[in-house]
């Protein structure tokens, strides 16, 4: 029998409204094949995705609760959304969250003298000089010697959370508890609620700044220029007359400085303290989230936000009904696997070979 | 004399090139058949179809006294036929004894029988003269001893009629005298063997029957002792197709560039570019007409700045720009046009107007500090796309979208919007239509004009007769001779880039 | 101090080091030969866990160790088909696919693990493997207790590398392998089917993965803990590179970390002032610096990270 062959064909970009519609079909399908694993579990789908919609928004209060979550997860979304769009493959977030983290609890328990704004200031500042630092490594290692940034990242998250653990309940182990977490940071530093009664910080409105940061630097900067050809063919680039070797280092400091404010935020505006467990996997949630949004500001917004939903939806649905709450990163990873099946779509077509 | 191969009427088209227009071509047993011809006469078309790595339009094939239809190698190889090409089809980490049984079934099944392969290896490799380590990596095996083993691939699958294209591109004089050696038992020992070459001397030296192939035609066909070089270097480039070059007006000016001792690897290692020296003058077109393979995309991408230079120097205006970046290059006011449009001229996944700024997008008015500035590029890459009538949606589309003869006008757009003193363009109009090519034709000879020294390098011989004021034949990597316009012979032309020089042995000295 | 020079410890420690040593063997062998095919498998950590998961759970139901085994085993190849599918068979970026199967996969892992077990105080045991001690090689003094006194799973870790060897060696599968990952064009013009080898290389690296997943909670300990698999996954990928995709020196390269994780343990103990995070940073670090020294040289696989299309 004579199977027809099927392949794929390059095609050319697709119009907007495709390009748009297609991270929608990918969420849906999604949410369809994640329902297998709730009926696994004997649980209705539609009534479990019911809980979560209203667990995410459906009260002031949780809405106010998805925007505290969303936050780190804008800013690491948009980290690595910059780092992809140079093709640097960070998935070093993580760890650079919490070198921004223990950068900004650093300056946090010092105390300073300093008044609130200037001191809040100083907090940020730290937090992206921790992260860009902790990506610097990485990132000279591949522009120079190219050695692999994928594991190279990888693999300083697990130095950097050790070594927060190691000074955890080391030299800053909180005297009083003996609890492996340090003391509160000053008050000046604290970052200011921009909801009463909520949780939501200034970390917002610092995620909110990345996100157009993120479209200013790519779209309208001379590195932006750079990142998006480095990013597209590094080699025609080099001819062009682009130092390529330049723009991924920029791109790992600045990428890796965000992905510190995420950190610093956490600190600063939610938790007063640094804990071990600060992030409960932001930095690799960032990635999941550049990638279905695309690489672009509006896009990795949206997807934080859609992230953020499912996370506290899957929380407060797994209090009522008999679900874990894991069911958030099954979600996640089918997401991440359709939206990457279907982007194919963009590039290619299927064709029946005669 | 036996005929293994038959090919009758032949007739093959890629898009809108007819590559073979109904050609005639028979291997027989105990024989050398060489075929000549300049770059895309059609030479590697034809035998790819044999070997059947392509499938003719029209046309038909015997083997043996029988029609056949060849749908793929392995249909090829089980007639008989094997080819060796001019890019080695070898693994460099596994060992030539592993690249021979590559593919092969095992005798033992699953495990691998080295013992037995090694043997019937030793065997060919004794009678046919092919000396090889059989326990050598790849990598560690010269040029010329890899080609060795790509003909022991084709042996031990025991062919009747081994195909080589281009062998000797690659191999010093020595190596190549051996290779003839290996032909020459072949042919004894009853094979057909086809020799693709643009060289006339070792045409000369190794065939029985020569078949001249211009233009997808066969321009002619003669036994060895029958003919002279410059018989076939005439059929090879043909009198009659070009015209004689009309008068340029314009005498050239001083020398902007100047090369000397010039001297490059290529990506095998090997040495490319050999003591190449000549000067570009204000005014003028220097061609540089060569066979793919001899130099050219070396010679450019070192003066490009995207190769390094193993010695010699190049001038301009005092700076010494030979190992510089592309950036200084760019800097010092040498426009570009680059061989490669895709992934060297362009970044085609950027909008249109990025593209045609992109080499200076980090001068005013681009750029502004840290700034880039949107409306100073589209402004300038409107007037670039009506000054160029570039064909396009807009200057926002993907730069992918646009066709062949639009992206080189981009390139050729960007490039002479700095109006540089000096050009460097290679392969210009290669895989573009008469008109367009017609376009950048007229372009190059307007910057002439305007005083611009232009390099141009083309595998195109009319191209290059009909634009330049003077030509330089290249030849692996040397300079045969540089001739002026007044001096134009096509024969001798033909003879220099095939490895000839004139008939007093000494190439012509530089003018 | 004195600890160090008695005879118990140096015992004690190497046949730590041999045990730790041994999902690190299974897991890079799994990862060797996928890469050796020419595709980066980074969905090594999450094959790991659910096969962890997995092994757990039904030796949990069905009280036998072996099954559970085997199911870790399946379930590891199961993801080594999508893995497949997404890399080779749509071509999608290698990087991405593989963390998000690694992603999918432990949230599986976790979700699965939930469901069934919910959150009891204190968390359920299995009957794990007993070590199976050589009859008379292992009461030999010494020697014995070091390398003759392992779990099952140990001997095969060590039997599977000679194996392996001979695999990627000495067999025709073996050598389209090889030449699948370094120059698929060359491959496919000699009749093999690099599709089919790829697949192939992906579902063996998948049965391996999960077989390492399986020594962690049927061997090393008898539950299921989150983040069990500790990073280990991420070490294979790195310890491919060190033993320069050679089994043997995947040997090697596990009982150097397999050593160092050691000394983690045996030092967690001793109070020498020093945080024990630094032991668990060696390993990474060791890594990186690993890879500083061999990128320069490193054969990779030329065709890795590279989906193979017919034009």
């Amino acid at each position: 029998m004579h199977l027809p062959k099927y392949k794929l064909e390059k095609r050319l970009p697709p119009p907007l409204w495709f390009q748009i519609l297609t991270p929608v079909i990918a969420v849906v399908i999604s949410l369809l094949i994640s329902s297998i694993f709730l009926l696994a579990i004997k649980q209705d789908p539609l009534q479990a995705y019911l809980y979560m919609f209203r667990g995410a928004v459906g009260s002031k209060f949780a809405f106010l609760e998805m925007l505290v979550k969303a936050t780190p997860l804008i800013l690491t979304g948009v980290a690595v959304a910059l780092a992809f769009t140079a093709k640097f493959w960070n998935i070093g977030a993580e760890g650079q969250l919490y070198a921004g983290a223990f950068a900004a609890t650093w300056v946090g328990i010092m105390n300073l003298p300093l008044p609130a704004p200037l001191y809040i200031l100083v907090v940020v500042l730290a937090g992206f000089a921790g992260g860009a630092i902790w990506a610097l490594v990485p990132g000279y290692l591949k522009a120079r010697y190219k050695v692999d940034d994928v594991v190279t990242t990888l693999l300083m998250n697990y130095i950097m959370i050790y070594i927060v653990g190691g000074i955890l309940s080391g030299p800053w182990r909180n005297p009083k508890t003996m609890y492996p977490a340090s003391v509160e940071i000053a008050q000046n530093a604290d970052f200011p609620k921009l909801i009463a009664h909520s949780r939501v910080h200034f970390g917002l409105v610092l995620a909110v700044l990345a996100v157009i940061a993120l479209y200013f630097i790519v779209r309208r900067t001379r590195l932006g220029f750079e990142i998006r050809a480095t990013g597209t063919n590094a080699g025609a680039a080099r001819f062009l007359g682009i130092n390529t070797l330049k723009t991924i280092i920029y791109v790992a400091m600045i990428s890796g400085g965000i992905a510190g404010i995420a950190g610093a935020g956490e600190v600063a505006g939610v938790q007063y303290h640094l804990i071990q467990s600060i992030s409960p996997g932001y930095g690799y949630d960032g990635i999941v989230i550049a990638m279905l949004g695309r690489l672009n500001p509006a896009g990795v917004l949206l997807s934080a936000i859609y992230f953020a939903m499912i996370i506290t939806g899957a929380q407060v649905m797994s209090r009522s009904l008999n679900v874990p709450p894991y069911i958030a990163s099954v979600i996640q990873g089918v997401t991440l696997l359709v939206m990457l099946a279907m982007l194919l779509s963009f590039e290619y077509r299927i064709r029946r070979e005669r | 004399m036996e005929q293994l191969v038959g090919m009758k009427g032949v007739r093959k088209s890629f898009l809108r090139t007819v590559a073979n227009d109904g050609i005639d071509f028979s291997v027989g047993r105990s024989e050398v058949v060489s075929l000549l011809g300049e770059n895309g006469a059609g030479k590697t078309t034809l035998m790819r179809i044999l070997y059947g790595m392509y499938t003719l339009d029209d046309g038909e094939i015997r083997i043996g006294g029988k029609t056949v239809d060849i749908g793929s190698p392995k249909d090829s190889i089980a007639l008989g036929i094997g080819m060796v090409h001019q890019h080695f089809t070898l693994v460099r980490t596994l060992t030539v004894l592993e690249n021979v049984i590559l593919g092969l079934p095992s005798p033992k099944g699953f495990r691998l029988d080295y013992a037995s392969a090694r043997t019937r290896i030793k065997e060919i490799s004794a009678k046919y003269g092919l000396e090889i380590d059989t326990e050598a990596y790849i990598w560690q095996l010269s040029v010329g001893e890899r080609q060795r083993v790509e003909i022991l691939k084709a042996l031990y699958r025991d062919v009747n009629v081994l195909i080589l294209d281009e062998p000797t591109a690659v191999l010093t004089p020595q190596e190549a005298q051996g290779l003839f050696k290996t032909l020459r038992i072949l042919r004894d020992e009853g094979k057909g063997v086809v020799f693709i070459s643009h060289k006339l001397q070792e045409v000369m030296e190794i065939s029985d029957r020569i078949v001249v192939l211009r233009n997808g035609k066969v321009s002619g066909q003669q036994m060895k002792s029958e003919t002279t070089k410059e018989e076939l270097a005439r059929l090879m480039v043909g009198r009659d197709i070009v015209e004689l070059p009309a008068e340029l007006t314009g005498t050239p000016k001083e020398a902007l560039l100047s090369v000397s001792s010039l001297g490059a690897e290529n990506n095998q290692g090997i040495q490319a570019l050999k003591g190449v020296s000549f000067s570009l003058h204000a005014g003028e077109i220097l061609g540089v007409a060569g066979v793919a393979g001899n130099g050219q995309t070396e010679l450019e991408q070192v003066l490009c700045g995207v190769r390094s230079a193993t010695s010699g120097s190049v001038r301009y205006h005092g700076q010494e720009l030979a190992n510089a970046s592309p950036k200084e290059i760019i800097d010092a006011g040498i426009g570009r046009i680059p061989e490669d449009r895709m992934e060297a001229g362009l970044v085609l996944d950027l909008p249109l107007m990025e593209n045609l700024v992109i080499e200076f997008f980090d001068k005013a008015p681009f750029s502004r500090g840290i700034l880039l500035n949107y409306r100073a590029i589209e402004r300038a890459a409107e007037e670039l796309m009506r000054e160029y009538s570039i064909k396009a949606a807009g200057v926002h589309e993907a730069t992918r979208t646009l066709s062949g003869g639009n992206l080189q006008k981009v390139i050729l757009a960007r490039v002479l919007s700095r109006n540089p003193e000096v050009i460097i363009a290679s392969q210009p109009t290669r895989g573009l239509d008469v008109g367009a090519a017609e376009y950048i034709h007229n372009k190059l000879l307007e910057q002439r004009e305007r005083g611009a020294g232009i390099l141009l390098l083309s595998e195109d011989l009319n191209e290059v007769i009909a634009l330049s004021d003077r030509i330089i034949a290249l030849y692996e990597g040397r300079i045969m001779g540089i001739v002026p316009r007044s001096k134009f012979d096509l024969e001798e032309i033909g003879l220099m880039m095939a490895g000839s020089t004139t008939e007093d042995g000494n190439a012509p000295s530089e003018v | 101090m004195s600890d160090f020079l008695t005879v118990t410890f140096w015992v004690g420690f190497l046949a730590a080091t041999i045990r730790l040593a041994t999902p690190l063997i299974l897991a890079t062998l799994g990862e060797t030969f996928a890469e050796r095919s020419g595709v980066l498998n980074l969905g090594i950590e999450g094959t790991m866990m659910f096969g962890a998961l997995a092994a757990f759970l039904t030796t949990y139901f069905t009280h036998s160790l072996w099954l559970g085994v085997l199911a870790a085993v399946v379930s590891g190849m199961v993801f080594g088909l999508l893995m497949a599918f997404l890399a080779v068979t749509l071509g999608l970026s290698q990087h991405v696919s593989g963390l998000g199967i690694t992603i999918l996969a432990t949230g599986l892992a976790y979700y699965l693990y939930r469901a069934v077990i919910g959150s009891p105080t204190v968390p359920p045991h299995v009957d794990s493997f007993n070590t199976l001690p050589i009859p008379l090689l292992s009461k030999i003094p010494v020697v014995g207790p070091i390398f003759f006194d392992h779990f099952a799973l140990t001997y095969i870790a060590f039997l599977l590398v000679p194996v392996a060897g001979y695999v990627i060696y000495r067999t025709t599968y073996g050598l389209s392998l090889r030449s699948v990952g370094e120059n698929p064009e060359v491959a496919d013009s000699v009749g093999i089917s690099v599709h089919k080898i790829r697949y192939s290389a992906l579902v063996i690296a998948g049965a391996l993965m999960g077989l390492a997943g399986s020594f962690f909670t049927l061997a090393e300990f008898n539950l299921f803990l989150f983040d069990i698999v500790g990073g280990r996954g991420w070490v294979s990928i790195a310890l491919v590179i060190f033993a320069n995709w050679i089994p043997v020196r995947v040997l090697w390269g596990a009982l150097l970390f397999g050593g160092v994780d050691a000394i983690g343990l045996r030092l967690q103990g001793t109070s020498i002032g020093i945080p024990f995070q630094i032991y668990l940073i060696l390993p990474y670090l060791l890594t990186i610096i690993m890879l500083i020294l061999i990128a320069r040289n490193a054969s990779y696989p030329s065709a890795m990270l590279k989906p193979y299309r017919r034009e």
